[in-house]
């Protein structure tokens, strides 16, 4: 049934958003530390172990999917829900510093990852052909 | 008439949540004819329901005066609902289910640079720009700092280090605009950046840090890429509120004494 998939979605969010609040309390900060990443490897974990089995039926699936599905919605309804007055009235400070601060870390993306290229090819794991991989043709 | 108006303004109301989803399909149905009718598919419909979904909250902001866009509507409450943490925690744990774990392990090591890094780059910058417009304490370059950081780590630090209101203000309105550039121009910047594979979404999330940003960037851009950004993202807001009042403070406050020695 659908609802099984929901609820250990559900289950899974809950107990991530837990750990992620103990978490916080043992570094001291009231807030949730990764407690969605922490979910979504608890779903990870629980439904391939699940699919293993055959004990995660395509009903059950279906009730994980469908938030699955639902999500660019939720984030247009994010967004129709922001405080974008108040992000318009910072003033030029504001202003400057989002704007530098974004460009920055765009242009950080390709460096980071190409390092990281670098690092595995050091590795030995992509230089047998000889032909330059992107990380592109490696996810594969 | 007046009362059938009112009997319609009361249902709405009351099946607020049921609204909401009635109004952004609308929305998501409109910006993806728009897509393929105007733009012949070059713009993703997703991207211009995002754009739509910040253009009406800027409206309701302005109508309402409140803090919500247009979930500050009576009619539209419900909005905030589905737009809100919970469901949409929800939905990015829901986008990791059929997700490889093996990507997540092999991608490891660099989200989690990709976090270390875009920390450390976003209360720099937010320092410098303070600095550059004035600010010379380093309480508030700090507060500055946490705000390039998220909207959520520039109060936090500020309340931890009892910054002026007016600062901690400002580092919330930074973190605002970060968030909704990050939203407008992923999706642009995506081909330039090579943001196209698991691993470089992973870094992406790590750098941005923004929740709401990298949720509605990556969205627009592919949503296959959300579940590797939101996993390093998720973090993001943690690790500041952590190091924001404590190491960068300390990093500031040695800033601000050489300089002013210097001087």
């Amino acid at each position: 049934m659908a609802i099984y998939g929901t609820a250990i979605l559900s289950g899974c969010l809950l107990a991530g958003i837990l750990l992620g609040r103990l978490l916080g309390m043992t570094m001291g900060i009231d807030k949730n530390v990764g407690g969605v990443g922490i979910a979504m490897l608890m779903l990870i974990f629980i439904t391939d172990g699940m699919q293993k089995r055959g004990t995660l039926p395509p009903k059950s699936q279906d009730g994980i999917l469908f938030w699955s599905l639902i999500y660019i919605p939720i984030v247009v309804a994010m967004a129709a829900s922001q405080n974008v007055v108040a992000a318009i009235s910072g003033g030029p400070l504001a202003a400057v510093t989002a704007i530098l601060v974004v460009l920055v870390s765009f242009a950080m993306v390709p460096l980071l990852n190409r390092a990281d290229t670098e690092v595995t090819l050091d590795g030995g794991v992509d230089i047998n052909d000889g032909t330059p991989k992107d990380s592109e043709n490696r996810e594969h | 008439m007046a009362d059938v108006l009112q009997i319609t303004a009361d249902v709405l109301q009351k099946y607020s949540l049921v609204t909401a989803f009635a109004l952004v399909g609308l929305i998501v149905y409109l910006s993806y004819v728009v897509s393929a009718k105007l733009t012949r598919g070059r713009i993703h419909g997703s991207a211009i329901a995002i754009t739509v979904g910040l253009l009406l909250s800027l409206w309701g902001g302005i109508a309402t005066g409140g803090t919500h866009g247009i979930a500050d509507f009576k009619l539209l409450a419900g909005v905030g609902i589905m737009g809100g943490a919970m469901l949409r925690d929800l939905a990015i744990v829901a986008t990791a289910f059929g997700v490889s774990l093996e990507e997540f392990r092999r991608t490891g090591v660099s989200g989690i640079l990709a976090l270390i890094f875009g920390v450390f780059v976003s209360f720099i910058i937010g320092g410098l720009t303070g600095y550059a417009f004035g600010y010379r304490d380093a309480v508030s370059l700090c507060t500055l700092g946490g705000g390039a950081a998220t909207y959520i780590v520039g109060p936090v630090t500020g309340t931890a280090l009892d910054a002026a209101s007016d600062v901690k203000a400002l580092s919330i309105a930074i973190g605002l605009i970060k968030s909704v550039l990050v939203m407008i121009l992923t999706p642009l910047v995506a081909p330039i950046i090579g943001l196209n594979s698991p691993r470089a979404a992973l870094i992406f999330g790590g750098l941005m840090g923004t929740t709401s940003g990298v949720a509605g960037g990556l969205a627009a851009t592919d949503v296959k890429l959300v579940p590797y950004g939101a996993m390093t993202a998720t973090f993001f807001t943690g690790i500041g509120c952590l190091l924001g009042p404590s190491l960068f403070f300390l990093i500031f406050k040695i800033f601000c004494e050489d300089t002013i020695v210097a001087l």
